[in-house]
């Protein structure tokens, strides 16, 4: 599995550490429900999903990529600086 | 039918003509009291104690491809009752109790085989970590054993005792600790389950939860429409999707987890190995092939197969540890769909629907807990309350913040697990 990094090209999956869901943050004073559904809950799709991976062997930039969960299909990926949630 | 040695030897003799299939293969009925979502290891224990213990037999498990074909018969079938936390560590030396009378109970051969686990450590603070998870295990009631180097070498002589990074300083020793044959454990508790009247219905998915007012009354599948009193998820690397059919969000992320098997072999593993420090495990199956397996690949995955750098890393752990390994070829691998917890800990509780039951949060380890999973579980469904080993599991914990169930010590957090 390669993710195309937007600023180093197409790079090996050995080279990004995986944080896993890319999700909107709450606001601190939303509540105990949002921040319950922001930190633990999942919609856990079986299909595309949108998550959070971190280019620590490459820029150091965290990107948004998407990605088939089912294929492992890539289909995209931007910076999490000039992603919209 | 009852299998004995009697009945093996006069069916050798009559040219097996006698046998009959495990189980029935029944139509939907348009009713049940308690319909059991997912047919793999957990929701055929669960049907079966159903069954057994609180005289439910009007009981259904809706299986969307065959009885065995999820997780139940792709893992490396390591049992074990070595857990340090409480929650963790009543159930699953529950769990190992039943393992241990399984067979008579089912009148079934699992192959449940006790050869003894041995989890290596590789620092005097590592030492110290295992004897105080083997002081716990005591404490439990439940064996282990602080092996020093030569006690190792004595059991393990095929280690690289000198590795430059990970020297083995000794292991802890859980002898009851060992393996099964996953796929005779789904068949020995589906024909048990079925014995007893369970309906087990195959090619039967589940599209939709029928709920109204708040109370559960049914499901939609591919085989009909069918009513029911309780209805219970159990459904592994697939809950984030049933649970959705109930409008739940669950705290699942579901993984990829691989497994690897070796052409058959003379015996040479006496027992379960552990490398944590390399994410490594290894036993012999009974038909002589190496099964070993090591991480999830780390990103979230439906494929049930993984990545090339996760068979690299597996590979070269195995090297490490023990460098006799090296010429025996890989047959096979596999993966399986886990469904990970933050706190890497299971559910099985109630939700706030009325009649409607979770099961799921196995993560790798989901095997071993077959049988308490499934006997804790039916008392719940059938009591509406918690069976007393396993009251730890609830659902809400994360929420709350209360009762999270840690065992590695790394924080309630998705992708730490
Ligand atoms: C490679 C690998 C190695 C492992 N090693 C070990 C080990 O050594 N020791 C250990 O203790 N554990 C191990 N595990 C974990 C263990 O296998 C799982 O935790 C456990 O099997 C999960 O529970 P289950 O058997 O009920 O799951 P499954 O067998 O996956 O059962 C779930 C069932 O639900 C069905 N289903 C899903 N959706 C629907 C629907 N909509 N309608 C109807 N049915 C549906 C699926 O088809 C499936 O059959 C391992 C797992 C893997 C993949
Ligand atoms: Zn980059």
């Amino acid at each position: 599995m390669r993710l195309p990094c937007p600023i180093c090209g197409e790079r090996d999956r050995r080279e990004f550490y995986y944080k896993g869901a890319a999700l909107e943050r709450p606001a601190p004073d939303a509540g105990e429900a949002a921040w319950d559904d922001y930190v633990y809950l999942r919609e856990n799709p079986a299909g595309d999903t949108r998550e959070l991976w971190y280019h620590d062997g490459g820029c150091g930039a965290w990107l948004v990529v998407t990605r088939n969960t089912l294929t492992h299909a890539v289909i995209g990926a931007e910076l999490a600086s000039e992603a919209k949630a | 039918m009852r299998f004995s040695g009697f009945r093996v030897l006069k069916e050798g003799l009559t040219g097996n003509k006698g046998w009959t299939p495990h189980w029935r293969d029944p139509d939907p009925k348009p009713e049940y009291d308690v319909v059991i979502i997912g047919g793999g290891g957990h929701g055929l224990s669960t049907a079966y104690y159903l069954a057994k213990e609180h005289g439910l037999t009007n009981i259904a498990v809706l299986e969307k491809g065959y009885i065995g074909g999820g997780n139940v018969g792709r893992n490396t079938t390591i049992v074990r009752a070595n857990y340090f936390l409480d929650g963790n560590s009543e159930f699953y030396s529950h769990s190992l109790k039943l393992w241990e009378g399984l067979e008579q109970d089912l009148n079934y051969n699992v192959m449940h085989s006790q050869r003894g686990l041995i989890n290596l450590f590789h620092s005097d603070g590592q030492r110290d970590a295992f004897a105080r998870r083997g002081n716990a295990m005591i404490n439990q009631g439940d064996d282990a054993v602080l092996l020093d180097r030569a006690g190792v070498e004595k059991i393990l002589p095929y280690l690289d005792f000198d590795n430059g990074r990970f020297p083995i300083y000794g292991g802890l020793y859980h002898p009851r600790g060992g393996t099964a044959r996953h796929d005779a454990v789904a068949w020995g508790y589906a024909r048990g389950a079925d014995q007893r009247g369970v309906d087990l219905l195959q090619n039967c998915e589940v599209t939709g939860i029928d709920i109204e007012g708040g109370v559960v009354n049914g499901v939609q599948t591919t085989r009909g429409a069918i009513r029911a009193r309780k209805v219970a998820m159990v459904v592994a690397g697939r809950s984030s999707q049933v649970a959705a059919m109930a409008g739940m969000r669950v705290p699942v992320e579901s993984h990829v987890l691989q497994a690897f098997v070796t052409e058959g072999l003379k015996p040479v593993i006496d027992h379960v190995i552990s490398f944590g420090m390399g994410h490594f495990y290894i036993s012999q199956s009974d038909k002589g092939g190496l099964v070993f397996g090591g991480d999830i690949d780390m990103y979230a995955s439906y494929a049930a197969r993984g990545n090339l750098p996760i068979v690299e890393h597996v590979m070269e752990a195995g090297m490490t540890l023990m460098p006799m390994i090296g010429k025996a070829k890989v047959l096979r691998s596999w993966g399986g769909i886990m469904d990970m917890t933050p706190d890497g800990s299971p559910v099985i509780d109630k939700t706030h629907i009325d009649g409607l039951y979770l099961n799921c949060g196995w993560n790798y380890g989901g095997f071993k807990a077959v049988p308490a999973s499934g006997n804790c579980f039916a008392h719940l469904i059938a009591q509406d309350r918690y069976h007393p080993e396993a009251t730890g599991f609830q659902l809400d914990r994360f929420r709350t913040g209360y009762g999270v169930i840690d065992e590695e010590g790394t924080g309630a957090q998705h992708n730490l697990h």
